[in-house]
This record gives C-alpha cells, structure tokens and sequence, in this order.
C-alpha cells in the first residue's frame, strides 16, 4: 500500500528523472567518443553492436523464455549478407542493413516453426548443433563468401562534411542504429505482443485458454529475435570490414548467451551491461592467459545462476530486497518480547521469516518475474 | 575393390567413429534419466578426463594402468560436480540448468587450455596396429577395439543396473524420486553416483576418440553434437537406444561423407544436424524412448 501512494506521488518527478537520464546519457554518449583514444572508441562501437544482439537474445530467452544457443548464426547470417553485398554488389553500406534485417527475419520464421515443436533443451540442442553447422557450410560456399579465406570489406567512411574521424563516424552511425533497435525491442515488449510472449513463458496453458496465440508469438519472436542478431552482425562488418567463418565458431553463440544472463534476462539494460561486460572482460583477461576470458566467463555464468538470476541489472533491486528483509520490522518487536520466556526449542514464529531460509532460492523463478517489464532497476524508492 | 566391399568397409568404419559417439551418448542418456538434464558440459568432462589420461601416460605410467587410474578420477570428478555444480539448481527452470551447464562447458574447456594449454598433443593408441582381413573388408584391431570397449561398458552397465542392489535403488530414484526418498533411500548420494558412472562413460568416450582427433580443448565440441543427435535418435531415457542411435549416427556420418558429393568431409557435421530435426519432427521420443505424458 505504501509503495502504491509513493509511487503514485513520485510520478512526476519519476517522468523529469527519466528526461534528465535521457539528457545526460545523450550528452555523454555524444562526448565520449572526443575524449576517448580511437581504440577505445573502437571498444565501445562494439559494446553497443553486442547491445543490439543480446538485446534479440533476450527477447527470446529472457522474455520468450525459449533457449538458443545458435544465435552467433544469425549474427554470421547477417554479417555475411551486408560483406557479399558490399563485396559482390558494391551496393553501399546503408542498403545492407534493411536486407540483412529483413533476410535473418525471415530465416528466424524459418527456424521459428521447428522451434515451436520443440521445447527447451531440444531447441537448445538445434540451435547449437545448427551453429557448429555453419561455419563449414560458410567455407563450402567459397564463391559467395570468399571460403576460410573471408571476406575483406570497406569500413565506414566519414563524410567530409562531418570533419570526423573514421572511428568517430562509425561510433555515431553504430549509436543511432543501437539506439533505434533498443527503442524497438522496449516498445515491443510493452505492446500487446510483449505481454503476449510474457503470458506465455509463464503460463503456456493459461496464456491459451485466455486468447494468447501459441504458435504466432513463439514463431515471431524468434524471428524478431533472429532479425536484431542479423542487424548486429551487419554493423560488425560495418565496423570490422573483415568477416571469416572462424569468426562467428559456435563459441560466439554461447559468448552471446553468456553475455545475456551475466547482464540480466528478462531486463531491458541487461543486454547494455551485458554487452560490456562480452567485449571487456576478454580483452581485460587476455592479458593473463589465453585461457582466462573462459574461465572467468564459466565461473560467472554459474555464480550468476546461483546468487543472481537476474543479473547484473537486476542486482541492485536484490541486494535492496535483501537488506531489507534483515533488517528488524519495527512493529514485529512488541510480539515478539512475551515469547521470550518459551522453552528454548520452540522457535519464536517471526524468525522464520526473517532468517536465511527466507532469502529467495537460487534460481527462484519468481525473483525473475517480479521485475516489473521495462521498468530500470528502481533506485528512486528509498 | 568391389563396389560392395567399399560400402562395407566404409560401415565398419562408421561402426568405429558410432562407437565412440555411442558411449558419449550413453553418459548423456545415463545422467537424463537420473536427473532430466541434458549436461551440454558432458563432452568437455570427457575431455578433461583425456587430458588426465594423457598426463598419466606422459609422465611414465603404462597405458592400462592409467586407465584406470582415469576412470576413478573421472567417477570422483562427476560425483563431485554433481554435488557442487548441479545439486543447488536441481528442480530450477529447464533454462538455469541449461545455462549453468553451458556455464560449466566455457569454464571446463577454459581450465584445460588455462592447465595443459591450446596446442594440440598426440595421444598413444592403446590398440596394436593393423587388423584382419574378413571377407575383403580390413577390420582394425583400433576400430574393433573401440566396439568391444563400449560393448563391454554397455554390458557392466546392464549388470550393474538389473542385478546389484545399487542399480535397484538407482532405478527407484530414477524412476521416482519422491517415492525412493520415502522409502528411506538418499536420493542425493544416488544422484552423485549417476553423475559419477555417467563421467566415468564420458571418459571412456574421450579416451578412445583421442588418438583419432588429437588431444586438444575443443576436441569434443564436434563429437558432442553427433552424441546429442544419437541420445536423441535413440530417445533420451533410453541407454540401449543411445548406443543403437551412436552406431547409426556413425555410419550415416561416414557414409554421407564418402558417397553424398555436395556433403563431403567437411560438411559432414550437419548430418546430425538433419538427423536430430528429423526426429524431434517425426518421433520426438526417439526410437526406443517412451513419450512422456504431460497433465497441461
């Protein structure tokens, strides 16, 4: 009750807040990349490529609820789409991207239908094994994509009337097109096929009996899902203006599913954390050993899972939720004080609820549930 | 060579590679049944077993006594993964198990280049070279090798399951848990065993696709997915089907590769692709699995 008036009161400000957010990471996104030395500007280029496929990965794992481990695929399927194009056809970068879009859409519809006959781990099992498909089917079809050899494209090139670098450039052209299918992804989830596909992953039988249609959203959201991996993968040749099929192994799918849960399923700042988290913690670690970016990614994944299923973005709320649940309520000590004489074994009732049986499993469910669709981790209700 | 005896030779050889692919499957099938996991990590165990193996070897140990010494480890290793790894997401949602499991395969494989490094090692070929000659076809003493191995493993499995009093009670826990922990047994102590026995057959697995592939971290990532296509051809409760789905696997595999010209060898890794669509399309439980029945 509470929380209902303060949220109520809080509206307004809530609503200037959000603008300010806005404002200020606009404002730093746009000076970041004339502070920082290229390379790094290059990292963060990547970072928000990742944002845009982990983004397509959580509309189907975290809020679909369906698991693929192929989705380095779709990425490759769209790299390789705007490389042959800019290769063969010499068509211009921006006339990739809606093909790219378009085409993994539609191989998503393809792989949707299958996918809705198979539930969980055996949708698992085909996507990877359809990853560790592709990259020798990309060698085999030496003609179109240049065999092991790869492709070797124009980069993004600065317009002379812009006066920017090249690194500069491609970290504007990238922002807008992140910023376009972040925005997407969010309406989507808030629109009737968002709680559609929500209904569903929690209940497939009650979303049915009440209307929801099985097979359209499942299929649509793989596709959906399917087409912001391909636009990802065409930025990377965008950005890269290199692809090989070694590029995008199968290591690549489970990086990008890594990414997703480390970052926050079912969140919508998820993918961004996540995505930083895929480009830095390698180039962090390589310097220990060539080994280490998968051990430490491996021991995440797991922790994640047992401490934190909702992730990064999901952390703060749970670390609140915890403190608060340890904390004495001030009106449970009155009843407590005349069970104080009880014999020692009869365990006093409130204790129950207050001591470490009461903190959520790992992996509660419930916990991924309770944040609320769309919503940032809310810090404005101390 | 007559075209026949071509054909046959190329399904012994099937025999050898679906033998292999057979008892990586059994080691799935065996911990599905237990616990309704699919272990994806269950290749690279397989793979850090090798690596145990090849360390033994390489430090002077003969070859049959090093086995051994592999399996004990490998049994000790899945039991312990079980009770540190698989024990706190036990009845999670299907996708936490999958996700500490991939979890689990990044940092296995990431261990066994951080330990033994990336580079590629020659692993020794327990069995003799040459063979026998039967009918025109050259049967390997490697590739007959390989079948009696997961013969034998197949057939102590059996008597370990249809006539010990542990296999009794490891039946009971998989067929019932809730109804096993009842009647006084400790499910968790059944479920490490099942994870121990099924690393055990994982390592197996391992130890003799070592000197074909070469040892090296990512050297059961292929294997893994024609085990999966396997379990699931065979259906994924089914121990028999696994080793019948691994042989056929196997020879689809080799045969595709050698007369189907668009696959070749180096597209052979999508056969189990098809094979795996195939079947959850047409008979999702596998040939020997039985279709669960589920109340929405």
């Amino acid at each position: 009750m509470r929380t209902i008036v303060t949220t109520l009161g809080t509206d307004r400000v809530r609503r200037l807040r959000a603008t300010l957010t806005v404002l200020l990471a606009a404002a730093a996104a746009g000076y970041v990349p004339f502070y920082f030395a290229p390379f790094q500007v290059f990292q963060l280029t990547m970072v928000l490529l990742y944002a845009v496929a982990l983004s397509g990965l959580n509309l189907l794992v975290g809020f679909g609820g369906q698991i693929s481990l192929g989705h380095g695929a779709f990425f490759a399927a769209g790299a390789y789409t705007a490389a042959v194009m800019l290769d063969r056809h010499d068509t211009g970068h921006l006339a990739t991207l809606p093909v790219a879009a378009a085409g993994c859409f539609l191989l998503g519809l393809g792989f949707g239908v299958p996918a809705l006959r198979l539930r969980g781990l055996y949708l698992a099992l085909v996507t990877l094994s359809f990853a560790v498909f592709l990259p020798p089917l990309l060698k085999r079809l030496e003609p179109l994509t240049g065999g092991s050899m790869g492709l070797t494209v124009e980069k993004l090139q600065p317009p002379a009337w812009s006066g920017l670098a090249e690194d500069q450039w491609t970290y504007f052209v990238v922002l807008v097109v992140t910023t376009v299918a972040l925005l997407l992804a969010r309406n989507l989830l808030r629109s009737r096929v968002g709680r559609a596909l929500l209904a569903l992953r929690d209940n497939e039988s009650a979303a049915e009996v009440m209307g929801v249609r099985l097979s359209l959203h499942k299929t649509l959201a793989f596709a959906w899902s399917a087409m912001f991996a391909g636009v990802a993968g065409c930025l990377y040749t965008w950005v890269i203006g290199f692809v090989s099929p070694d590029s995008f192994s199968f290591v690549l799918s489970v990086t990008l599913l890594a990414g997703l849960v480390v970052g926050g399923l079912a969140s919508l700042y998820g993918p961004l954390l996540g995505a930083a988290f895929v480009m830095y913690v390698p180039s962090v670690s390589q310097d220990l050993d060539e080994a280490a970016p998968g051990v430490v990614f491996g021991l995440l994944i797991i922790a994640v899972m047992y401490v934190a299923p909702t992730g990064l973005a999901g952390l703060p709320g749970r670390v609140r939720g915890l403190v608060a649940r340890r904390l004495p309520r001030p009106a449970a000590a009155p009843d407590r004080t005349p069970e104080t004489g009880s014999p020692p074994d009869a365990r006093p009732e409130p204790q129950a609820g207050d001591g470490p049986f009461a903190t959520p499993g790992p992996a509660d469910p419930a916990v991924v549930d309770a944040e609320p669709v769309g919503a940032p981790p809310r810090t404005e209700k101390e | 060579m007559s075209v026949v005896t071509d054909l046959l030779q190329q399904v012994v050889e099937g025999l050898g590679s679906g033998a292999v692919y057979a008892s990586l499957a059994l080691a799935l099938v065996l911990i599905h049944r237990f616990t309704g996991i699919v272990n994806f990590a269950q290749g690279e165990l397989a793979m850090l077993s090798t690596y145990v193996a090849w360390q033994l070897v390489a430090s002077g140990m003969p070859f049959w006594l090093a086995l051994p010494v592999t399996l004990a480890v490998s049994f000790a290793g899945g039991m312990l993964v079980e009770r540190l790894v698989i024990r706190p997401v036990q009845g999670a949602p299907e996708l936490t198990v999958v996700i500490v499991t991939v979890g689990l395969f990044i940092f296995v494989n990431a261990l066994a280049g951080l330990v033994w490094s990336f580079t590629v090692k020659d692993f020794p070929q327990p069995f003799p070279d040459g063979g026998l000659y039967l009918a025109g076809v050259r049967l390997d003493w490697s590739t007959l090798g390989m079948i009696a191995v997961v013969a034998v493993v197949m057939g102590l499995l059996y008597l370990l399951f249809q006539h010990t009093s542990i296999g009794l009670v490891m039946r009971a826990v998989a067929g019932n848990p809730a109804s096993a922990r009842l009647s006084g047994i400790r499910v968790g102590r059944v479920l490490m065993l099942g994870w121990g026995l099924a690393a055990t057959v994982g390592a197996v697995s391992g130890v003799l696709v070592a000197p074909v592939l070469f040892l090296e971290p990512n050297m059961m990532g292929g294997v893994l997915v024609y085990a999966f296509a396997a379990a699931t051809l065979g259906g994924f409760d089914s121990p028999v089907g696994a080793v019948v789905g691994g042989l056929f696997v196997g020879v689809a595999e080799t045969l595709t590769g050698a007369y189907v010209d668009v696959i070749g060898a180096d597209l052979k890794v999508g056969v189990p692709l098809v094979i795996i669509l195939a079947v959850l399309l047409v008979r999702p439980q596998g040939l020997f699995g039985r279709a669960a029945v589920e109340r929405a």
